[in-house]
Parts: C-alpha cells; sequence; structure tokens
C-alpha cells in the first residue's frame, strides 16, 4: 500500500513538472514487455503474424503498445513452438501465454459499466449463473403465460407462448445492450492504442479505405490462423493444423447465418406480415438450419481441440472461460435444432423456453466473456492495417 | 540390428537421417541432449546462404556459383577446399525444393532483411522451426530417435565402423554411420586448453560466452582424432561475435549481438580504443569482433554511443548503462574515468564533418587518430550516452574432420567404407577460418545429404558382403 502510494506520488510529481506520467505496467504487462525485448532482438518470428512486424516498429513497449500488440496476437502457438528461448531456456519466453494473461486484463479493464469487467475473472461462474437465470425466467414465463410447460401440440406455433413483442423486446433491450456495451468498450481501448496524433495521419481517405478493406478480409477469412505459411497454426504440439481455422469459421458462419436468420424472420413479420412458424423450405428456416449445424460442427471441433491443447498454449486459467462460451455456443444450435424437430409435438413449449433462455444467457454475457475477443482482436487488426501504411521512423541500418 | 547410425540431433545430423530414410536404410538418431533441448546449435540459426542464378522464391536477384565462392574464397583467406567448397555451394541452389518437401518453411524477405535476401534464405520461425519440421518428417518416416544418449566412443575394425558406446555404456551397432555432433565449442576445458595462457596470465577462454548449445562438448571428436581420424583445421580457429556481457553462458543465441558498434567507438577495460570500429558494415564485420575482445585484457570491451544512435541499430536485448556526461558513464561501467573521457574527446575532435549515412560506406571519418575510424564517425556529444559491454562469444569452432567429396571420414588418408561426417564435425574442411552468413547451415545441408545417401548405400553393401 505504502509502495503504491510512493508510486502515486511519484506519478504526479512526474506530471507535475511537465513530463508525461509513465502509467504503471501490471506485472502481466510488465513480461509482455520483457519477452517483445528479446523478440525485437531476435525476429525469428516475423513471418508468422502481425504481432512481430509491428514490434518492429516500436524499441520500448509501453501499456498501449502492450495491449494492443497482446490483442493482435491469435494465439496460434507457432512462435512457441519455433522459439528459441522458449522454456527451459532461462529466457522463459512464451508469447502465446503472456499475451493472453494480457488480453483478459484488457477486456477487463475496457469492459462497461467498470464494475462488470471483474466478471471475466470468474467467467465459467458467470456463464454458468446467466444460463440458469434466463432458463428459469423463460420456464417461469412459459408456465406463467399458459399454466404448464407441456400445453399440448401448438402446431410450432411459438406465439402461442410467447406474444411475438415480448420477445422482440426483451431480446431487443438485451441484444441492444450488449452491442452498446462492447461498443463503448472496445472504443475506449481503441482510444488507447491509437492515440488521435497516430490515426489522425493516416485519415487519407483511400488508405483509410484500403486498411478497411484489408481488415475485413483477414477477419473474415481469419489470416492469422494459417501460420504464415498456409498450413495453419498448433494445437497439441509443433505440428500445424488447419483444423482451428476450419472450426472457427463453421463457428463464426454459423452463427452469422444464424443471426441472419432470425433478422430475416423479423423482416417477414413486420414487413411482410409472415409469421412463424415458417415451412421448412422457408428462407429463415433453411438459414436457421445451416447455421445451426455449423454452429453444431464449429464449437464441437473447437471443443475438441482444446481439449487436446498444449497447455504451454495460452492461460490455462481462461479455459473455463473457452470452454464455457463454446459450450454456450453448443447449447444454442442443439436446443434450436431440437425445436426444429420436434416443433410440432407436446414438448415444443418446453424446448422453446430452453432455447430461448440459452439464447439469452449468450446474449447478457457477450460484452463480459470470449466473444469479445474477436471484437478486440478487430479493432486491433485496423489499428495494425493503418499502422502498417504509415512510415516507419525507425532506420534500422545493419541486419 | 539397424542400417543407419545418426550420432547428433543438428541440422547435419537429420539431413543425414532424412537422406538414408529415403533411400530405403532403417535409421536410428541418437542425441545427446534431452527432448527439449534437441537440435544443437542449429535451433539458433536463421538463413541458409543459397547459390541461384536468377531470382527464386524468395531470393532476389542472382547469386551465381563464382560469387558465392569468392566471398567464401575472401573470408577464408584461401583456407578452403575449393572441391568441397564449390560441391557446397552447388547444393545450396538445389537442397530447398527438398527442404520444403520436408516441411521446412521459407519466409518472404521481411523489413530489417531485405539487403541479405539476395544470398541467404531465411527460415520462418528460424532454426528451430526447421529442426521441428524435420524431426516430425523423420518420425513419420519411421526413423526412431533416443534423447538424452551421448556417444563417447566409436568401435572400429581398422578404418571400418562397427558400433558405438553411450556414456552410460550401452554398445549400439549398426551396418553404417553418420557423425554429426557438432564442434567442441561448449567442452570449457578443451577451449582453454586451445587458447592457452596469455602474456597477462590470463586463461582468455574463461571469459568466453558460449552463443549455442552446451551439449556440443566434442567428446567424440576427440575420440575419433585420438583413434587416428585425419582431422584438419586449427582448434583456436572458431567464429567468435562480441555480445553483451550479461547473456548466459551458454545458449544465448541471436539476440545477445551488440549492433551499435560501427554507430560509436569500443574502447577497452583501459577506456582504450583499439580498432576500427567503421571499417566495413556491421554484418560484414561482426564475425571479427569476438577475437578482437578476446585479445584485450579481462576479455571485455565497452560499446559506447550517445543519443544520435539510437533508434538506427536493431534494439539490443538488454538496456545499455546511460548516463548524462562522458565521466559518470565512466564510472557507472567501471572505467578509468580520466582516460575513458580523454580517450571519447580525442576522438570527438578527430571527426571530421562529413555526410553521414549509415545504410552506405560514408565519409564521416576521423583524421589523425589511431586506430582511425574509417566511417560513421560522428562526435559522440549528445546526452544520455549509452554504454554497452561485450564478451567474446563463440559460435562455433573449426577442428574438425577431413572428408573427401563422399563425406567419409579419413585414416591415414585413406576413406572409411561405413564411417561418415557432416556438419560442423567436418565445417572446417570448407571453411578454415572466417566466416559467411549462412554457410554453416549450407555446409551441414550439402554434407548431411551426402552422408545420409552415402551410408545407407554402405549398409546395403554389407548387406550384400553377409548375405
Ligand atoms: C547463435 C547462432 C546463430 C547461427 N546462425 C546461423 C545462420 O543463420 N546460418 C548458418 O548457416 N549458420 C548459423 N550458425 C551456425 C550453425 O549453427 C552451424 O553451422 C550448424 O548448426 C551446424 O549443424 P550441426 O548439425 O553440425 O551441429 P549442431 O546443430 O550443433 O548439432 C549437433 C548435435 O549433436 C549433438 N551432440 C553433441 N555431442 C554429442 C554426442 N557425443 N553424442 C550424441 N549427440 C551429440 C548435440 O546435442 C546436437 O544436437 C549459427 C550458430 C549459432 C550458435
Ligand atoms: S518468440 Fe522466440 S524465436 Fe520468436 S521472435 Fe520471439 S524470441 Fe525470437
Ligand atoms: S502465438 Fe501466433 S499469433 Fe500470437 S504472437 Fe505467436 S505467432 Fe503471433
Amino acid at each position: 500500500m505504502q509502495q503504491l502510494e510512493a508510486l502515486t506520488r511519484e506519478a504526479s510529481a512526474l506530471a507535475g513538472g511537465g513530463y508525461p506520467v509513465i502509467p504503471i505496467l501490471s506485472a502481466n504487462e510488465a513480461e509482455v514487455g520483457r519477452q517483445m525485448q528479446i523478440c525485437n532482438a531476435c525476429r525469428y518470428c516475423e513471418g508468422f503474424c502481425a504481432v512481430f512486424p509491428a514490434m518492429t516498429r516500436r524499441l520500448e513497449f509501453g501499456k498501449a503498445d502492450i495491449h494492443y500488440l497482446a490483442n493482435l496476437c491469435h494465439s496460434c502457438g507457432a512462435c512457441l513452438h519455433a522459439c528459441q528461448y522458449a522454456p527451459p531456456h532461462e529466457f522463459a519466453v512464451n508469447v502465446p501465454q503472456a499475451m493472453a494473461r494480457v488480453r483478459i486484463d484488457t477486456y477487463a479493464e475496457y469492459a462497461w459499466p467498470g464494475a462488470l469487467g471483474s466478471l471475466y475473472k470468474r467467467n465459467g461462474l458467470t456463464l454458468v449463473l446467466a444460463t440458469a437465470l434466463a432458463l428459469v425466467l423463460f420456464l417461469v414465463l412459459t408456465m406463467a403465460a399458459r399454466g404448464t410447460l407441456f400445453p399440448g401440440p401448438l402446431a410450432g406455433n411459438f406465439y402461442a407462448i410467447f406474444p411475438h413483442n415480448m420477445l422482440a423486446l426483451m431480446f431487443g433491450v438485451v441484444f441492444g445492450f450488449a452491442v452498446l456495451a462492447l461498443g463503448i468498450g472496445v472504443a475506449r481501448f481503441w482510444r488507447e492504442v491509437s492515440p488521435a496524433s497516430e490515426t489522425g495521419r493516416s485519415q487519407e481517405p483511400s488508405l483509410r479505405r484500403d486498411a478497411t478493406v484489408e481488415v475485413v478480409t483477414d477477419v473474415l477469412r481469419l489470416k492469422y490462423l494459417d501460420g504464415g505459411h498456409g498450413e495453419g497454426c498448433n494445437n497439441a504440439d509443433d505440428r500445424f493444423t488447419l483444423w482451428r481455422r476450419r472450426f472457427h469459421h463453421f463457428t463464426f458462419y454459423g452463427f452469422m447465418l444464424c443471426f441472419a436468420a432470425t433478422s430475416v424472420a423479423t423482416l417477414y413479420h413486420y414487413l411482410l406480415d409472415l409469421h412463424a412458424p415458417y415451412p421448412l423450405t422457408s428462407l429463415p428456416v433453411i438459414l436457421g438450419t445451416s447455421g445451426g449445424i455449423g454452429l453444431v460442427i464449429g464449437p464441437v471441433g473447437l471443443l475438441w481441440l482444446n481439449l487436446r491443447r498444449d497447455p504451454a498454449h495460452g492461460d490455462l486459467a481462461q479455459r473455463p472461460m473457452d470452454r464455457g462460451f463454446i459450450a454456450l455456443l453448443l447449447l444454442i444450435s442443439l436446443t434450436g435444432l431440437a425445436l426444429l424437430v420436434w416443433r410440432d409435438t407436446g414438448a415444443m413449449a418446453l424446448l422453446l423456453a430452453i432455447h430461448l433462455g440459452v439464447v439469452m444467457a449468450l446474449f447478457l454475457t457477450l460484452p463480459y466473456g470470449k466473444f469479445a475477443h474477436g471484437i478486440f482482436r478487430s479493432a486491433a487488426l485496423l489499428k495494425n492495417a493503418i499502422e502498417k501504411r504509415q512510415p516507419n521512423r525507425l532506420q534500422l541500418g545493419s541486419e | 540390428m539397424v542400417d543407419v547410425l545418426v550420432i547428433g540431433g543438428g541440422n547435419a545430423a537429420l539431413c543425414a537421417a532424412l537422406m538414408a530414410r529415403e533411400a530405403g536404410a532403417s535409421v536410428l538418431v541418437v542425441e545427446a541432449s534431452p527432448r527439449e533441448w534437441r537440435g544443437g546449435n542449429s535451433q539458433h540459426t536463421r538463413n541458409l546462404r543459397c547459390m541461384h542464378d536468377a531470382p527464386q522464391d524468395v531470393l532476389i536477384d542472382a547469386y551465381p556459383e563464382e560469387e558465392y565462392w569468392q566471398d567464401l574464397l575472401k573470408v577464408t583467406g584461401g583456407i578452403t577446399d575449393e572441391h568441397l567448397a564449390r560441391l557446397t555451394i552447388r547444393a545450396s541452389s538445389t537442397c530447398r525444393d527438398w527442404m520444403r518437401r520436408h516441411g521446412v518453411h521459407f519466409q518472404p524477405p521481411l523489413s530489417g532483411a531485405l539487403h541479405v535476401a539476395r544470398t541467404n534464405a531465411f527460415f520462418m520461425g528460424g532454426g528451430k522451426a526447421l529442426v521441428n519440421a524435420y524431426f516430425r518428417s523423420a518420425e513419420k518416416l519411421g526413423v526412431q530417435v533416443r534423447y538424452d544418449t551421448p556417444v563417447v566412443s566409436v568401435e572400429l575394425d581398422g578404418d571400418r565402423f562397427v558400433a558405438v558406446r553411450t556414456t552410460k555404456g550401452e554398445r549400439i551397432e549398426a551396418k553404417s554411420c553418420v557423425l554429426a555432433a557438432g564442434g567442441f565449442e561448449s567442452n570449457r576445458e578443451w577451449l582453454r586448453e586451445a587458447w592457452g595462457q596469455n602474456e597477462r596470465g590470463e586463461w582468455p577462454s574463461d571469459n568466453f560466452l558460449i552463443r549455442g548449445t552446451r551439449f556440443n562438448e566434442g567428446m567424440l571428436l576427440k575420440h575419433m582424432i585420438d583413434a587416428g581420424a585425419d582431422s584438419i583445421g586449427d582448434p583456436t580457429q572458431a567464429h567468435m561475435v562480441a555480445i553483451d556481457a550479461r547473456a548466459p553462458l551458454y545458449d544465448g543465441g541471436i539476440c545477445t549481438r551488440i549492433d551499435c558498434v560501427s554507430l560509436g567507438v569500443v574502447v577497452n577495460r583501459e577506456g582504450q580504443r583499439f580498432y576500427d570500429e567503421g571499417e566495413d558494415f556491421w554484418p560484414k564485420c561482426y564475425a571479427i569482433w569476438g577475437r578482437l575482445v578476446a585479445q584485450q585484457p579481462g576479455q571485455i570491451g565497452y560499446s559506447i554511443i550517445d543519443q544520435k544512435a539510437i533508434g538506427r541499430f536493431m534494439p539490443p536485448v538488454f538496456p545499455g548503462t546511460t548516463a548524462n556526461t562522458l565521466a559518470e558513464l565512466a564510472r557507472k561501467l567501471g572505467l578509468p574515468e580520466q582516460a575513458f573521457v580523454k580517450t571519447v574527446e580525442d576522438y570527438n575532435a578527430a571527426c571530421r564533418p562529413g555526410s553521414f549515412d549509415h545504410t552506405a560506406l560514408d565519409d564521416c571519418a576521423t583524421s589523425g587518430l589511431a586506430p582511425a575510424k574509417t566511417h560513421w564517425a560522428r562526435p559522440i556529444n549528445t546526452a544520455p550516452f549509452y554504454g554497452y559491454t561485450l564478451k567474446p562469444g563463440v559460435t562455433f569452432t573449426y577442428l574438425g574432420l577431413k572428408v573427401n567429396d563422399r563425406a567419409a571420414v579419413h585414416f591415414g588418408g585413406r576413406p572409411s567404407p561405413n564411417l561418415f561426417v557432416a556438419g560442423e564435425m567436418m565445417a572446417g574442411n570448407v571453411l578454415g577460418k572466417g566466416y559467411t552468413a549462412g554457410v554453416g547451415m549450407a555446409i551441414g545441408t550439402a554434407f548431411g545429404r551426402i552422408a545420409g545417401t552415402q551410408a545407407a548405400a554402405a549398409a546395403r553393401k554389407v548387406e550384400h558382403a553377409t548375405a
């Protein structure tokens, strides 16, 4: 405590003296700084991903640089297996692990509202509680609406249980909040890693457009899980595999198709006055079914890879968060598909309540769980795409 | 009994094992180190010097045989076997596709390395990624690998290989054998013996750091020489670089080098300069600084720069000692203050104005100073000042076994029918002294592949003879 006060005094004294305040690094951040210093003098991993070329534009690693680089890292593991300084070497370089530890701190630090940031620290528990609560909510609502969970066949008519407007309102509010919270979080991150003075210089429209196009394609292709050489990233050992990238794609596009299904159904409902249940060959059902299948294959695959992952990759303490998120996505697709299969039976109300419960749980935890990685990483990639287009101030002659 | 026994687990050994296996032999690799330290010095490498007559995948322009040979001739001062050198050079132009087939990736030229993209192909992820790829490929092809198995001696029947003995006393027989167990740079006693005692009564090698593996103790090399194998090279010849004095004793690898030498001055323990820091581009002359520092009292040197140099050289792994005045820097580095300040002031006064350009051999030179600084000489006058302490770092030793173009070990001038050698253990045939980046891997790859092929053929011959 005394030390902290001394540090604070020192910092404000520095600020008063006209020096820029040097933000004090956390232990996790300092560790990334230490490792980046080693990597910057070595640079053998330059070809694997964007982290290393971004690193070479710097000689020192401040807090903002560390947050930026940590979120640029895709935890592919390639640089760990290639590292001549990996443990048992005394330099103990393990970039994916150091980056992962900082990443979760950044999510928590930039989270909005700030107090909820701590949910990241116990994410497994958060997920379980959110899911349980949302499930109970929908089960109780079902009972209240129909007096029973098994109202007998309703011919797939969901709205016989929940009026459409009520669902739209509930999910609209929660989803809106999730978007807002994530948006504020990532905006805070962006402000710190990209001071206006830096990005300002690149505001030339053509540059900005190029950078945006690059980021969107990199995100959609998951470029940095290709290992830099197209053979993929590492999972269980020093062998490369494209399966992590593929299962991510199944998950991502499966999710997007389900999202599209819901959006189309909403348009049908309000614009065309076409109401659910939709026939099996209708657009919303086709989108939802294919998305659901993708969202089964992807998460099952990711879970399988996660169980086999080299424990040296990433941060073991975050595994409950990773696996919890994967499990939730899997639950959503499984319950959604089950609902499709049994929508004409007496079990429909119960299945619907469960499905809506897990979807609600996902929406509730979006800004405070693994989902954030995609958003923060995309922001870091955008910063990288802009930065790459700026001249490098360093002139390292030799080597 | 296995057909081909390969001793070592670095680049040369793995190239030999893969080739022997591809030729149909059963292969056992025995590596002294535990699995996590496998790969010897090869795990610290970055690139391969390649001949090419036109732009090829990751290589730009052309680097023809003759130019490569002239470069090698220059660095070795003629201490090289032209036949074996040209064989290595030619092999370097055709080995990349084979390497790729075994999982090695080359990196497209990136930021700092553009100007070497003509002569050298860079491994993506460096040598450890290469070694991993070779081990994966070897295991997939059915090559057996045993770690933690140092070999101490070779049992011979005249000039014919019979078996080896490990430190644990185990005897391993094979029809033929490839020795690829590296140099002797991590054998402190041998280094001491080779470097001896200097006129100041110091044992210089006691202050050397080893840039690579701790497992290259040269036991096998010593044993072979004692057993009558023909040797080549001088035990004091080694590739030596001036590296950060705080580097670990072993495996400091690439990141401990100090690249600011040509931007400032280097003084010894007495605060005196001793060599032209601006003789040539740093990559061209960095290999002479290890020996230069080794000749100074206490085998120590200090690279001194000022603020103007920051951002113009590869960032060092450890932070430098900083000070706001030269006198303060001297105190912090433990240098005699007066002598040091005078050296720097004399140097500053001798710097003639010119147009500084650290990317070219510029016209900033000293006049009337001994030793002169012939390029990039700018006064050291802008605080903060930085100092980096230097020690000699041994990369690898050159003393090795004599070979012919079939990589055969020789006894009294006669090649053994079934004992072969590759890599650092015979690099001295091509590289009698000096060094130019990427040649170590070129020699190991060329002779590793030859040795593997020859060993497989020799094993088949043994089979026919006994069948
Ligand atoms: C820091 C550094 C950077 C370098 N960079 C480059 C570069 O970029 N390009 C280049 O061409 N060269 C480079 N070199 C040189 C290069 O490392 C060597 O020329 C090359 O690796 C030699 O390969 P090798 O297989 O002969 O030896 P090594 O790779 O050293 O392998 C020797 C193996 O033998 C094992 N061994 C030792 N003794 C025994 C025993 N008694 N029994 C069983 N096994 C044993 C060791 O454990 C080791 O695995 C570099 C060297 C260093 C140290
Ligand atoms: S991860 Fe290791 S090998 Fe790769 S750049 Fe960093 S220090 Fe070098
Ligand atoms: S783990 Fe992969 S993405 Fe992260 S820094 Fe290393 S190579 Fe780059």
